[in-house]
């Protein structure tokens, strides 16, 4: 049998009703715990793991699907309409999705959203199905040096995409990069800056800074300007639907958004969070409208939400042909196939097609429910914003401290979640972006450790961060990135560089 | 999306474990979570009611029927599975009506660790599941709570080390691979799981069992087997070594080649002599254990080993060891706790002489 009849075949597994019940259950369960800060997909399948023992494998693993896909769906919807990322992978989205909602836009960037998600699901699960071994190829190739390029690529392209000012933006990232060297050091064993405070061994919480900053910080800087506050936002102006010009802004940055998460989501030390990263300051290089960058832009939401959702399939190529889990919800589910006694990696493609197929057609379904399920829920969401603010912030503070101590059940993690969230009201107050400050916290580790194994591995010698092909050409990127803005600023002249320049200076 | 690494054992150690998202991202860490609900929820409910009702008519205190079962990791990772199988196993062989499982993450098993010894003193339904990498771990971040603050009951299963190098290398046996460490310890590159864990340990013992000193050993940390697998394949560095489970796919299929095994006895279907009859004096055992709190009475401990021993020789228990692929390495009562002396001492020294611990 060829590829294509096996597809067929797991089609066909899929879409028998007690299999289709069971990816229903997921995607609810899935865009549920999506929308709560800090409970995320892996918890959830955590869970369910010991429930799942009774059924058969591919109804369990059709559920973990559902699950992990719904998620990256729910994520979103609490970043845009309350400016509260449900996960580290949905950071981006509430930048500019949140700034539409309260334009009255709301509608359709949840719509951008939902479709975005479901075009790279879409085509980032047939990808996984034709061309895995391959990309497994490429990502293998990406050792610590290619890995450490990376990120200083996604160093220069992300600090300058945030915020107005380069020199806040960069006070910021350095936050970030500060309170990422917390914890336990991974390569040496060694505790950094943790005061001999037990709770800071494991270092900061990625998710408990973003609520921190994004919502308790928004939450006091409303109260704080009182009556003062410009009135109230707009639930819906103008079209709840996207218009015939939001489909032409879109469909670009969900293709670009794909083409970035999924080959990112393969790598094992990749991610979605690293993959919208980059989007966004994709979107925001090619786009015709950089100005209206920061104040709602709904390539900055189309974008990102693609690759987030590109590079959640993305992930299970390794899973899949390696049996390499690289994230938490990956590695659960490799304890459920584990559970039935299978073993995902080079030989699970040969020893259980009719189970692999039934797995990936089974993704292809839970993204057609999602979206028939989301679509009509728009209209219910967006009246999220017509609620009180007195009651509205009150709602985004409870949420926000229920998901932080139900991900963690200690008094220190909710100081933390106030002290942060006090800072993001400083900064907020002062103008700094608190976007990089996330960033900083996520990259700044991997750029570190990769670094340090690089020259390990050499035995300290600093040109072989040059001496490989991907490496060499991600680094040639960086410059690039970093230069080519300046020469034209110099110069002065150019239209579309004149317009970046007055949106950044 | 939530995701991050996955640490192999604990999930513990090191930021990158197993949080949300990705290197140093934010995890769906932890959650105190109860009993699977729905599929099991009414019948240990009644079960519940039945001995909650009974213990309190008789008096008794209620220590034979339920537990609550601390792994110190985020779900998912191996003592997460060790405690979810234990609580599905006493339910099943009705040993126990209703156990639940908490996860407290962190700091390979040490914030867990010191939260139980603090919180469950004298509380004889309690059980916190741990093992070698709770060792290490207490070492490296100088814990102040160590095991001597609870109460060992039994090694319950154990992975052995594996050390591969990818089909490509030219090195073809564990002979060649000490060879080229004696010549430069600095140009064999090692990858494995967290600074410090049993992976780093294994590396350790072995060069100073091959007369290398061990400090000068090449060993790059990843957050867990998984990723230091990735390295390995992509022929980033020299050798891995993880456990076995995380390679034997890889060996299977034939793009990693096993070079030694750290099992006193060769390990069944693997293809590899053992580290000892190569001349080189390691056995590396990553075990998990269960243990109950601080403070109980000889009666509960008892109680509590019996428990243990009843669960452990039951089918359903040996079935769960097969289909999760994990050794059967029980060991209870006063041969445990001298193992465990011994182990504890000769992880410090060797932390000691690979320069972890000052």
């Amino acid at each position: 049998m060829n590829t294509f009849d096996f597809l067929l075949q797991g089609l066909a597994i899929a879409a028998q009703p007690i299999n289709l019940f069971y990816a229903l259950i997921g995607v609810t369960l899935g865009t549920l715990v999506g929308v709560l800060p800090g409970i995320g997909p892996a918890l959830t399948v955590a869970l369910l793991l010991p429930v799942t023992y009774q059924l058969d494998p591919a109804g369990s693993l059709i559920m973990f699907a559902g699950i992990y896909y719904g998620g990256m769906y729910g994520g979103s919807t609490t970043s845009i309409l309350l400016n509260t990322p449900g996960e580290s992978a949905s950071i981006v989205t509430a930048l500019e999705g949140n700034k539409m909602a309260r334009a009255g836009r709301g509608g359709p960037a949840l719509a951008t959203a939902a479709i975005g998600s479901f075009v790279a699901g879409l085509i980032a699960t047939i990808a996984l199905a034709f061309i895995a071994p391959f990309v497994v190829k490429f990502a293998l190739a990406f050792g610590p040096r290619e890995y450490f390029a990376l990120m200083v690529l996604a160093f220069v392209t992300v600090s300058a995409a945030f915020g107005d000012s380069t020199l806040r933006g960069l006070t910021s990232l350095f936050i970030g990069l500060a309170l990422a060297i917390i914890g336990i050091d991974q390569l040496t064993g060694q505790t950094r800056m943790s005061f001999g405070i037990p709770d800071l061994l494991d270092g900061i919480e990625v998710t408990t800074l973003a609520v921190a900053m994004f919502a308790i910080g928004e939450t006091l800087y409303v109260a704080a300007q009182g009556s003062r506050a410009p009135e109230k936002v707009e639930a819906v102006k103008g079209s709840l639907w996207m218009t015939k010009k939001d489909w032409a802004r879109s469909w670009k940055p969900w293709l670009r958004g794909t083409a970035i998460g999924f080959p990112i989501g393969a790598m094992p030390a990749g991610g979605a969070d690293v993959s919208s990263f980059l989007s966004y300051s994709a979107e925001k290089q090619f786009s015709k409208h950089p100005e209206e960058f920061g104040k709602g832009a709904i390539e900055g939401v189309a974008g990102p939400e693609a690759a987030n959702n590109a590079s959640a399939a993305g992930t299970l190529v390794p899973l899949l042909t390696l049996g390499l889990p690289t994230t938490a919800t990956a590695a659960i589910m490799l304890a459920g196939f584990q559970q039935f006694g299978l073993q995902p990696g080079p030989l699970l493609f040969a020893t259980n097609p009719q189970l692999v197929w039934g797995l990936i057609a089974s993704l292809l379904i839970a993204n057609f429910m999602l979206l028939v399920l989301n679509l009509p829920l728009i209209g219910l969401w967006v009246r999220l914003l017509t609620i009180p603010k007195p009651w509205l912030y009150a709602g985004i503070l409870m949420f926000a401290t229920l998901g932080t101590i139900g991900a963690n059940p200690s008094v220190f993690e909710l100081g933390m979640l106030l002290a942060f969230g006090l800072l993001g009201y400083v900064m907020r107050v002062m103008g700094y972006p608190i976007a990089p400050v996330v960033v900083g916290l996520i990259l700044g580790p991997m750029a570190e450790q990769q670094l340090r194994r690089a020259l390990s591995i050499s035995q300290g010698d600093p040109t072989v961060l040059v001496s490989s092909p991907i490496a060499a050409t991600l680094l040639v990127l960086a410059v690039l990135a970093l230069v080519v803005p300046l020469i034209m600023r110099a110069r002065g002249r150019g239209e579309v560089l004149s317009q970046v320049a007055g949106a950044e200076d | 999306m939530i995701g991050g690494r996955v640490e192999a054992e604990t999930g513990g150690y090191g930021r990158e474990t197993f949080k949300l998202g990705k290197p140093g991202t934010a995890p769906p860490v932890s959650s105190k979570d109860t009993a699977p609900e729905g599929a099991f929820g009414g019948r240990h409910l009644k079960h519940f009611l039945i001995a909650s009702f009974m213990a309190g008519a008789m008096a008794l205190p209620a220590y034979a029927a339920d537990y609550t079962i601390v792994a110190p990791a985020a779900p998912g990772g191996g003592w997460d599975q060790t405690a979810r199988s234990l609580q599905a196993d006493l339910q099943k062989e009705k040993i126990s009506g209703k156990v639940q499982v908490v996860n407290v993450p962190g700091a390979g098993g040490t914030i867990g660790l010191a939260q139980f010894a603090s919180q469950q003193k004298g509380n004889a339904n309690s059980l916190l599941v741990g093992g070698y990498v709770m060792v290490g771990a207490i070492l490296t971040n100088k814990a102040p709570v160590t095991l001597d603050a609870i109460t060992p009951i039994a090694r319950l299963t154990g992975e052995y080390e594996a050390v591969v190098v990818p089909a490509a290398s030219e090195i073809q046996n564990i002979g060649q691979l000490i060879e080229m460490l004696k010549k430069d310890p600095g140009a064999v590159s090692w990858a494995g799981g967290s600074a410090g864990g049993t992976d780093h340990i294994g590396a350790g013992l072995i060069a100073k069992a091959a007369g290398v000193d061990p400090t000068k050993i090449n060993y790059i940390a990843y957050s867990g087997g998984g990723e230091a697998l990735a390295a390995i394949l992509g022929n980033q560095v020299t050798a891995g070594i993880s456990s076995y489970g995380e390679f034997e796919p890889q060996v299977k299929a034939g793009t990693l080649r096993l070079l030694a095994v750290s099992s006193a006895e060769r390990i069944e279907g693997a293809d590899a002599p053992t580290l000892k009859e190569s001349g080189l004096d390691v056995v590396l055992e990553n075990w998990r254990m269960v243990a109950a709190a601080p403070g109980i009475s000889e009666e509960q401990k008892a109680a509590i080993t019996a428990d243990v021993e009843k669960l452990v020789k039951s089918a359903t228990w040996q079935e769960t060891l097969t289909t999760k692929k994990w050794q059967d390495t029980f060991l209870a009562g006063k041969p445990f706790e001298e193992q465990l002396a011994k182990d504890i001492a000769a992880t410090e020294t060797i932390l000691k002489d690979i320069g972890l611990v000052k």
